[in-house]
């Protein structure tokens, strides 16, 4: 293979692109260098265990990948924009809506919560750490490194460009050949398998390691959220990775599973993708709920009204997000009858969520609202996600579909759950955690900025879009007629208010992190309800000294009226902690060299990385570090120093 | 638990072998041997339900006592979720497409479709 077969050239879009990767890692290399941080950065981050610490690094992946995909989303507007000036052509554009969606999906959406769950979840039940702080790495690094695989595919061979349904047979191997959907099937199989194991880990936690008197119905909402989403991830990635594996098999070994030759049937591909996609959305949506309900409740100053049957609802939703896949292929021609039971399991799902809305409407009726800025994101959610909620069940109707499938209403049906959803959810989230995290607040005016832009931003963006598909604009089209100019121009203004939108936000973070003043109390808000907000901030590494008994699922409201803390001395005892191990991150990253080869046949290389990974598989096997304890008097020490500006 | 004796895991290790040793006779079986299809189908199914009890006996801890009932509420959720995606799958997947080109039946929707299958 010749070099320029290997890198992409001819596009100048593309060198730009590289130019970019090229600085950014070599600043990068510079100030850890420069700074003498290599050491700092393997022994605290790379190695570490710690779960509030790779919650962390889940954000910031998140983050950057939001950027990346960002940039893609402005590209497609700017081309959909001004169609004349042959920004994009047809096949760079595939290319980019491809990388857009997936990235946004599995690498924003995904790490984002499951960032926030893994900082959140322990410290709201009372637990030291995941069940396997080991594994919980090695989820992070090999999502990391799944991620990192998939974004360096337009640089180097070329990216995929069969959208992020990948259907066959366009991915198969005889319409695009090339290791470009190799990239999608690798990617995603690597980030997949940190997926699934965060789903085992997060369900063990939830229900072994509550603190005492924590029954599940006194679990805080956004713990049950989580407990139900690993459920889903549990149940669904398997069919994820059996897709994929499949697929893998017909590229890169000549099956024909999904081929349109040899009896191989390429629809059953579009069946299994979305027995894995339709719960997959709901993987992003139910702890999104569950962020929203926490902040909702605490900022309007009230238990959350109807726990119980906010949690029922979780439940029922997530049973039936197993039975509608087929509502994404309604016109594939599976008959009118399967497409009846479909369209009514599909309507079915409108009504908890119907249910959820009210109870957050109940939440807020006749309480004394603080508009903080998470609570602003989390108001804005409401008749945003609800506008999606409404177009999802237009969609659902089989008939109607027929008319709004692929088309422009599509697109904007999603985004109208996906963003004022997830990511409102994740920036609230975020806001509302970051003191927990990072022990300074961000700065408010910012924020409000940041959220003021975001929202009209989105609102212009997408309302139109709906329009634009009822006018009969399909979905990933690289230029329009002048019918539709119009409408996608002022879509184009929304979309790059909106980027302002982020990138206020991302200042917020920088100038807050010089600006804003330390020192501060564990219940940073002075709204708190739950157990993470009885900790001291910043969170000590073994996060509770003491746990309370815990009596409804408002524990710190109930600690505060018997004056209770999360540091009981005559409780004292010593804690048992895991050392930090370096295994999680090489044996992904050898994972990653493995898959990298696959994704370029090279079968001999890709069996050798293959051999590496069995070696580190049974290093970790025979591995009997048993971890270090701390003492009672250093504990005592550390709480101590913690808790002296606290007056609680 | 770091204080007591490690035993080598030959549980694990003989586990961990035969699921991949399955593994392979299945993908032979399916690829290599002359069996007739339908004894193919047979045979790969039979080694499935093997694999499952390995997965289970070895790995699973199916046996132990004293962690609840966890494992078995896990177990039949995950038998519903397989029920729906074989019998959902055969449901959606046959409805109109068929590879039985004598039936009159089916022929009413999708003809062409249809002729992508021809030529088996
Ligand atoms: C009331 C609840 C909802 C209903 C009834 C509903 C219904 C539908 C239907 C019928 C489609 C397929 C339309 C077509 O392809 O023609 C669809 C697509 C989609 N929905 Fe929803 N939906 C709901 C909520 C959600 C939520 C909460 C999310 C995610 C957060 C979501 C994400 C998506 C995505 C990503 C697609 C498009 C996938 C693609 O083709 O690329 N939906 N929805
Ligand atoms: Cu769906």
């Amino acid at each position: 293979m010749q070099l320029d077969e290997f890198f992409v050239t001819g596009e100048p879009l593309i060198y730009i692109g590289m130019a970019a990767i090229v600085l950014v890692s070599g600043t990068i290399l510079f100030v850890l260098t420069y700074f003498k941080k290599w050491k700092w950065l393997w022994a605290e981050w790379l190695t570490t265990v710690d779960h509030k610490k790779i919650g962390v690094m889940y954000i910031l992946l998140s983050l950057a990948m939001m950027f990346r995909a960002g940039v893609d989303a402005m590209m497609m507007r700017l081309q959909l924009a001004f169609p004349d000036m042959n920004f994009l052509n047809s096949q760079h554009y595939s290319e980019v809506f491809t990388t857009h969606g997936t990235i946004m999906i599995l690498f924003v959406a995904m790490p984002f919560l499951i960032g926030l769950m893994n900082y959140v979840v322990p410290l709201q039940i009372g637990a030291r750490d995941f069940a396997f702080p080991f594994v919980n790495a090695l989820s992070f690094w090999s999502t990391f490194f799944g991620a990192m695989l998939f974004n360096i595919s337009f640089v180097i061979g070329g990216a995929p460009d069969a959208g992020w349904t990948n259907y066959a047979p366009l991915a198969g191997s005889e319409l695009s050949p090339g290791p470009g959907i190799n990239y999608y099937l690798l990617g995603l199989q690597l980030s997949g398998i940190g997926t699934l194991a965060t789903g085992i880990n997060l369900m063990v936690t939830i229900l072994r390691m509550r603190a005492p008197g924590m029954s599940l119905f006194k679990m805080p909402i956004f713990t049950w959220s989580t407990l139900i989403t690993s459920f889903i991830i549990i149940f669904a990635f398997p069919i994820l990775t059996v897709a994929l594996a499949l697929m893998t098999i017909d590229r890169i070994f000549g099956s024909h599973i999904f081929t349109l030759t040899g009896e191989g049937l390429p629809m059953m591909w579009a069946n299994l993708f979305w027995m894995w996609g339709h719960p997959e959305v709901y993987i992003v949506i139910l702890p999104a709920f569950g962020i929203f309900s926490e902040i909702i409740s605490a900022f309007a100053q009230k238990q959350l009204f109807g726990y119980k049957t906010m949690v029922w609802a979780i439940i029922l939703i997530a049973g039936l997000s197993f039975v509608v896949w087929v509502h994404h292929f309604f016109t594939m021609g599976a008959g009118a009858f399967v497409n009846s039971i479909f369209s009514i399991t599909t309507m079915a799902i409108a009504i908890p969520t119907g249910v959820k809305i009210f109870n957050w409407l109940a939440t807020i009726y006749k309480s004394k609202i603080i508009f903080g800025t998470p609570m602003m994101w989390s108001l804005a959610f409401i008749p945003s996600f609800t506008i999606g909620g409404v177009t999802g069940v237009m969609l659902g109707m089989a008939a109607a579909d027929y008319q709004f499938h692929n088309s422009y209403f599509l697109v904007s049906h999603f985004h109208y759950v996906l963003i004022p959803g997830t990511i409102f959810a994740c920036f609230a989230g975020l806001i509302y955690w970051f003191p927990k995290m990072f022990g300074f607040q961000l700065n408010r005016k910012l924020n409000i900025w940041a959220f003021w832009l975001f929202l009209i931003g989105f609102h212009v963006t997408f309302f139109p879009q709906y329009f634009l598909g009822l006018d009969g604009m399909a979905r990933r089209l690289f230029t329009i007629g002048p019918e539709w100019f119009t409408l996608n121009f002022i879509s184009t203004a929304g979309a790059f208010v909106m980027g302002a939108g982020f990138a206020v936000f991302v200042y917020c973070i920088v100038y807050s992190y010089f600006k804003s003043t330390r020192d501060l109390p564990g219940d940073v808000w002075g709204v708190g309800r739950t157990l993470e907000w009885a900790t001291p901030t910043p969170v000590p590494k073994y996060n509770f000294a003491t746990l309370p008994d815990v009596k409804s699922h408002d524990a710190l409201i109930d600690m505060k009226e018997d004056g209770e803390t999360t540091f009981d001395e005559d409780k004292l005892e010593s804690i048992h902690m895991p050392n930090y191990t370096g295994q999680p991150f090489i044996m992904t990253a050898i994972m990653f060299f493995a898959s990298f080869f696959l994704v370029f046949e090279w079968i001999t290389l890709a069996s050798i990385g293959l051999i590496g990974i069995i070696v580190m598989m049974y290093v970790r096997s025979f591995d009997y570090d048993g971890g270090y304890h701390i003492g009672v008097d250093e504990i005592s020490k550390i709480e101590n120093s913690l808790r002296g500006h606290d007056n609680e | 638990m770091s204080e007591k004796k490690h035993k080598y895991p030959w549980n694990h290790i003989i586990g961990f072998v035969l699921s991949i040793a399955l593994t392979f006779l299945a993908a032979w079986t399916a690829l290599s041997s002359d069996l007739p299809v339908m004894w193919i189908i047979i045979s790969i199914m039979v080694l499935a339900v093997i694999q499952a009890l390995i997965q289970l006996f070895m790995f699973m801890h199916i046996v132990e006592k004293g962690a609840g009932d966890a494992p078995w509420n896990m177990m039949f959720h995950a038998a519903v979720v397989a029920a729906i995606v074989v019998s959902g799958s055969l449901f959606t997947m046959s409805f109109g497409f068929t590879h039985d080109h004598g039936g009159g039946e089916h022929e009413t929707e999708q003809h062409e479709e249809q002729g992508a299958h021809e030529g088996h």
